[in-house]
């Protein structure tokens, strides 16, 4: 395989707090490859979003530490000057944020937004530039896009905002995108229509895209590759197909049996995750931290479980005998009555 | 005073009577426009049964009056025309006083459980307060009470003197379902209780509203944009475009078979999870929902209608009963 587009290694995210230093990120490693969409999936908390802040260095906080190696077309991101750091991003990495209310600068329009960033980028002429966002919001699907680049964001719905959002991400043709939860304050339908818009765009574009979200039908929709994230460590990841038909992580069956099952049949009750996600807080890391969770928990899960790669490409943290795993996840989609 | 659930328990015989009976509901909110006055019309006539210990799951997309519809089933909100039976008795009608008393018998749980708990008092309090208001019972048998209502929902006693920003979003849904059931309603109306939660969270908390459907004899309106999740839960579902109701039927039923075009482009616009099952085609709707200022004259979905034609613009589909019970509002169902 050639050089990987993203090359993360071993990154670790921090936080020091009043009451001691919490690892948000706990040494996540994996690479993006040309192209290429990864869907990054956890609940709230496991750590998706800061991780994916970090390599774009957006975490403003004096009191984070980010450790490891961020190799971006080999160069690492963490160590750049401030000044490099800046023309990368939103030239070379872009990113769309969850809320598209707050993402945009009620005071400017649609088109402000685009050309600055294209501006802030190139040298072309304002003229130049709103032409091109013209275009981009077309691209993206606005209709009368000649007008409504002088719209406000108040004056588009969310779906159209979200649009806006895409546009101005796309609009210097990154090689690496990163949505976190692009689509989750937004309607199903209009979720539907945003994917399948980062879709065409993915294969008009080019770029690789790591999509950051909760929803495993998401994920399952877009992505090539999935990895799956709790308590700031990945304990599975895979190709798409291969982790959503054969899952071989506890946690992941969890995630997969919350859903309601989109088949046609009505389960009674559904297979559960019983009690809350791990806080960050949690001083005891030194075991697998989905154990106190999770109904296969043994003395075994003590040290921390490495990552371990069970066909090509699929990987997870468990130590579960691999021969039991299928009846494990038949028992644990099998929902039970669980003490809240 | 009418009993209209009288006739409707002879044109279902052998079903759970009617409990709540919305007729022809209407809310419209004024509001000041460049143009002038204008009228929101976020609810426009909506009808519907829900039986006694059934769920009906309301769906549609934000902004189609399913939650202004809910807050009007439990006149949080006044109607602007149209009535409300609670039991044979028209809720829309009655004084407050009236009113107060008739509440205990339908609670509700609001979606957001930041927002729907005082910071400031603690868990039991909350709970307690339902009952105070309503006298019942003596100090002492309300705090035993409230203790109980908070292991009903999965909390032990230490939990009681707990202010909510120290439970977590899931903890703090259940807090509001302990205090939604401490009047020991009929009737729970449960707005989007599980929209602001994790997925596991969300899980756990539909598998709590089940329970207690089953050891209470609870009757649900449950009311959400996650058409999976409706599914789950709902005996029937309604589905909801711009303030009325397109399609309505029993779950499973429209779950596999919708009927109306809008249906059949919510369902198929649920990301599937990738199995060996077949994947449904999908729908992509375009365009937002329209306006509910300036409604059109015809069907409010033609525009986005894959199966549109010229009489969908320029007449309203009624809402009407097929042959197999489903009741379609559309010119032309699908399947047909």
């Amino acid at each position: 395989m050639s050089e990987p587009l993203l090359d993360v290694r071993d990154l670790r995210v921090s936080f020091r707090t009043r009451n001691g230093k919490v690892a948000a990120v706990d040494g996540i490693s994996f690479q993006v490859g040309d192209g290429e969409v990864v869907g990054l999936v956890g609940e709230s908390g496991s750590g998706k979003s800061v991780s994916m802040l970090s390599v774009l260095r957006l975490i403003d906080n004096p009191n984070c530490v980010v450790e490891g190696e961020v190799l971006f077309k080999g160069r690492d991101l963490l160590t750049m000057s401030d000044a490099e750091m800046r023309k990368i991003r939103g030239d070379e990495i872009a990113m769309i944020f969850q809320d598209p209310m707050t993402a945009l600068t009620p005071v400017y329009t649609a088109g402000w937004h685009i050309s600055e960033q294209i501006r802030a980028h190139e040298k072309v002429s304002k003229q130049a530039a709103m032409d091109r966002a013209v275009q981009l919001l077309d691209s993206v699907g606005i209709p009368n896009a000649k007008e409504r680049v002088n719209s406000y964001p108040h004056e588009f719905s969310g779906g159209m905002r979200q649009r806006v959002v895409i546009a101005m991400a796309l609009s210097c043709s990154p090689s690496l995108l990163i949505a976190d939860e692009p689509t989750t304050a937004l309607d199903v339908t209009i979720q539907a229509q945003i994917l399948e818009l980062l879709q065409n765009l993915q294969s008009e574009f080019g770029s690789s895209i790591v999509l950051i979200t909760h929803d495993m039908g998401v994920v399952s929709q877009v992505s090539d590759r999935v990895m799956v994230m709790y308590g700031g460590r990945l304990v599975e990841s895979g190709p798409r197909r291969d982790v959503m038909r054969d899952p071989l992580h506890p946690y992941t069956w969890g995630l997969m049996g919350s859903i309601p099952p989109t088949d046609g049949t009505r389960a009674p009750r559904l297979a559960t995750i019983p009690g809350a996600p791990i806080s960050a807080t949690d001083a005891d890391r030194d075991r697998c931290l989905f154990a106190p969770r999770c109904r296969f928990a043994s003395d075994s899960c003590r040290p921390t479980p490495p990552l371990v790669m069970h066909t090509p490409g699929h990987l997870d943290a468990c130590v579960l005998p691999l021969v039991e795993r299928p009846e494990r996840r038949r028992e644990a989609l099998t929902p039970v009555e669980v003490t809240l | 005073m009418t009993h209209p659930t009288q006739d409707a328990l002879i044109a279902n015989r052998g079903e759970a009577p009617v409990l709540l009976e919305a007729r022809n509901v209407v809310k419209h909110f004024p509001i000041r426009t460049p143009q002038g006055k204008q009228q929101v019309q976020a609810v426009d006539g909506v009808s519907l049964k829900v039986r006694a210990g059934e769920t009906l799951g309301l769906v549609g997309e934000s902004g189609c009056g399913k939650s202004t519809f809910g807050r009007c089933l439990v006149r949080l909100l006044d109607v602007t025309s149209g009535q409300v039976f609670y039991d044979g008795e028209d809720i829309t009608a009655m004084s407050r006083k009236d009113l107060r008393k008739r509440r205990m018998d339908f609670q509700m749980v609001f979606q957001d459980p930041y927002a729907s708990l005082n910071p400031r008092r603690r868990a039991a309090a909350t709970v307690e307060e339902p009952m105070r208001t309503h006298g019942l019972g003596t100090d002492a048998e309300i705090k035993q009470k409230a203790i109980e209502l908070l292991s009903v929902v999965g909390f032990d006693e230490s939990f009681a003197n707990r202010y909510p920003h120290e439970f977590s979003g899931g903890q703090r849904q259940r807090l509001g379902i302990a205090r939604a059931l401490a009047l020991q309603p009929r009737l729970l109306i449960a707005d989007e209780p599980v929209s602001a939660l994790d997925v596991s969270i969300q899980a756990q908390v539909l598998n709590l509203l089940a329970d207690l459907q089953d050891d209470n004899k609870l009757t649900y309106v449950f009311i959400a944009h996650d058409l999976a999740v409706v599914h789950h839960i709902s005996d029937r579902i309604g589905v909801m475009y711009l303030g009325e109701l397109v399609e309505l039927g029993e779950s499973t039923a429209l779950y596999n078979n919708p009927r109306h075009p809008y249906t059949e482009a919510l369902l198929s616009a649920i990301p599937v999870i990738d199995t060996e099952a077949e994947v449904r085609e999908r729908i992509v709707l375009t365009g937002d929902l329209p306006s509910p200022i300036n409604k059109p004259p015809g069907c409010a979905f033609a525009a986005r209608c894959r199966y549109v034609q010229d009489v969908c613009i320029k007449e309203k589909p009624l809402l009407q009963i097929q042959s197999d019970g489903r009741e379609v509002a559309c010119h032309f169902p699908v399947g047909t």
